[in-house]
């Protein structure tokens, strides 16, 4: 109980003085030394560098949701934080130099985003659309209901990913972990290397294509046959995810429908 | 949702500053359970210090009088027993080389129970100390000034509160016998059944928490001569329900996650160290973390270092 009250003494001190964070490292800045320091701090957010060992993850993504703001972001020392670069909704640039954690990415519309290191669970969640590359491995649900745009990821990524997508296409250098593309209805799901177990159980409409071994089909996933339209797609997603590889080698996998509506006669396909 | 963490030092340089790292990872896991927290400790031991049984016990009570617990243990097993408190915890430890009697440490643990009901025995060994309290993990870590512990390595715990009681006792870690502990973020469905399977085993519980019934229950599998190893892939079989374990060893800690693996697990090595937790960003502050290699631990797939 402790704790609560005082989050809420904080919360209510911040919420009597306004921006008081915000403003009171400005006041403090500009009551040290006048011009200069002024300066530098006002290029600092004008030129869109995040250091998140000082400055605050709220701080960044309120920058990035600023109407005709700034264009290109750079952040560094992430460390695993939650909730980087959320909610963008401009056609804006996104550096990420480390790992991070939680939900990053998530809910992106229109942005570039690109992460030098890790993804914590959730990377790009619900995006809408633009770009969203992670260079290191990701976690679990990766591109987890997400409607629009690209999510790259160079390395591995574990776990659920893809589950639900709603649309956006999502392609995996290396291995992805079991569960994924569960009850994907639109969208592709591209791996290039392995697919952990249960892979598009009751997938409704997405595309799976893997270029490595599948561990096993969830139900109602079946393999489909990979028609030159299918290459040919493959060719273009990968072309745009900028990863080279050999379309024809990949093997295409997707609904049975026959899950689509509860008929007891298709109860053995669970 | 709870938070681990343990760090295990590859280079024993950096062993005095265990309780430190650690203490800064506890604080960063604070939001995934803020209700209590807890750390196992095992202190740099060797073939001298591992010859001494040690004890850690919990009282209520601030003002416990742990020299006359002592002196009368002491008087009980006929030899001296040594104390070294920390907060509500104290460790009792003396020597185990006894000529013609049965396990002095067994002996002293049964007399405590019988004569002091209303004290908790944390943990039983010759290098392990358990100390865990309700609070913000901060709190706990100044209360018992973790930031002092020196050790080879240490397993942390915050716990946020789903299924039983916020207690001391409910806290993790959890100890599964002799020099081992366990720690557990998830939460078993089977446990009630379990627990009562493993009372007619002989096993004891101290909560109705259902971590204590995964300690329990690799307890029993140890104690019919299974390595951890094995014990743990049993466990996958026999536990249902979501969990990360990390299980702490006299010789270093083990990792497992349930084949479904929901609950997130992040380990990390670099040639000092070896780091679990919950998440990155506990590991993050760790020196030479950038340059770690770092991955995500496989479903129903242990882990281990030091263990066997």
């Amino acid at each position: 109980m402790a704790t609560r009250k005082k989050k809420t003494t904080k919360k209510a001190a911040r919420k009597k003085s306004g921006k008081k964070v915000v403003r009171k490292t400005s006041s403090k800045a500009s009551s040290k030394t006048s011009g200069k320091k002024k300066a530098k701090a006002a290029t600092r957010s004008a030129s869109g560098k995040f250091d998140l060992a000082k400055d605050t993850t709220r701080q960044l993504n309120k920058a990035l949701h600023k109407p005709g703001g700034t264009k290109v972001f750079t952040v560094t020392n992430p460390g695993g934080k939650h909730s980087v670069a959320v909610g963008a909704m401009d056609d804006i640039t996104v550096n990420v130099q480390g790992h991070v954690g939680y939900y990053c990415a998530g809910m992106n519309q229109s942005a570039t985003i690109d992460v030098h290191g890790n993804a914590g669970p959730g990377v790009a969640e619900n995006m809408m659309s633009g770009t969203v590359r992670i260079r290191g491995n990701a976690s679990q649900y990766a591109g987890a209901t997400s409607h629009g745009g690209m999510l790259i990821i160079e390395g591995d990524a574990s776990s659920r990913c893809g589950i639900s997508l709603k649309g956006a296409d999502i392609i995996v250098k290396g291995s992805i972990g079991h569960m994924s593309a569960f009850m994907a209805q639109a969208g592709n799901l591209v791996v290039c290397g392995d697919a952990g177990a249960d892979l598009g159980d009751s997938v409704y409409e997405a595309v799976i294509y893997v270029g490595g071994k599948v561990e096993s089909l969830g139900a109602d996933c079946v393999e489909k046959p990979m028609g030159k339209k299918h290459v040919k797609q493959l060719e273009t997603l990968l072309k745009q995810a900028g990863i080279k590889d050999d379309a024809s080698r990949f093997k295409r996998y997707g609904s049975a429908r026959k899950l689509y509506n509860f008929n007891i006669d298709n109860a053995g396909a669970y | 949702m709870c938070g681990i963490v343990g760090l295990y030092a590859k280079n024993k340089k950096l062993r005095p500053r265990i309780g430190e790292y650690v203490s800064d990872m506890l604080i960063e896991m604070s939001d995934r359970g803020p209700d209590s927290a807890g750390l196992a400790v095992y202190p740099p031991s060797d073939a001298k210090s591992r010859k001494r049984w040690k004890l850690t016990v919990f009282s209520e009570d601030a003002r416990e009088n742990w020299s006359a617990l002592a002196k009368s243990l002491g008087e009980h097993l006929g030899g001296d027993v040594i104390i070294s408190k920390r907060a509500s915890h104290c460790v009792l430890s003396g020597s185990n080389v006894r000529k013609g009697s049965g396990n002095v440490m067994d002996k002293a643990g049964a007399w405590i129970e019988a004569q002091r009901p209303d004290l908790t025995v944390m943990s039983a060994g010759d290098t392990i100390e358990i100390y865990k309290e309700k609070g913000l993990p901060r709190d706990v870590v100044k209360k018992f000034n973790f930031r002092d512990v020196g050790a080879s390595h240490a397993i942390g715990h915050t716990r946020m509160a789903t299924e039983s009681a916020v207690t001391t006792e409910h806290s993790h870690p959890f100890s599964t016998g002799q020099d081992l502990c366990l720690v557990h973020n998830g939460s078993l469905s089977n446990h009630n059944r379990l627990r009562d399977y493993l009372k007619t085993q002989g096993i004891s519980f101290k909560t109705d928490n259902d971590s204590e019934v995964a300690a329990g229950y690799l307890a029993w599998r140890l104690g019919q001569g299974h390595s951890l190893q094995k014990s743990l892939m049993h466990a996958v079989d026999d536990l249902d329900g979501f969990y990360t374990f990390a299980i702490g060893t006299r010789d270093g800690f083990a990792v497992l996650r349930d084949p479904i693996a929901c609950k997130p697990a992040v380990l990390a090595e670099t040639r000092d160290w070896v780091a679990m937790s919950s998440e990155f960003r506990a590991i993050a502050k760790l020196p030479g973390a950038k340059d770690a290699k770092i991955w995500e631990p496989e479903p129903g797939k242990v882990y281990s270092w030091g263990a066997n």
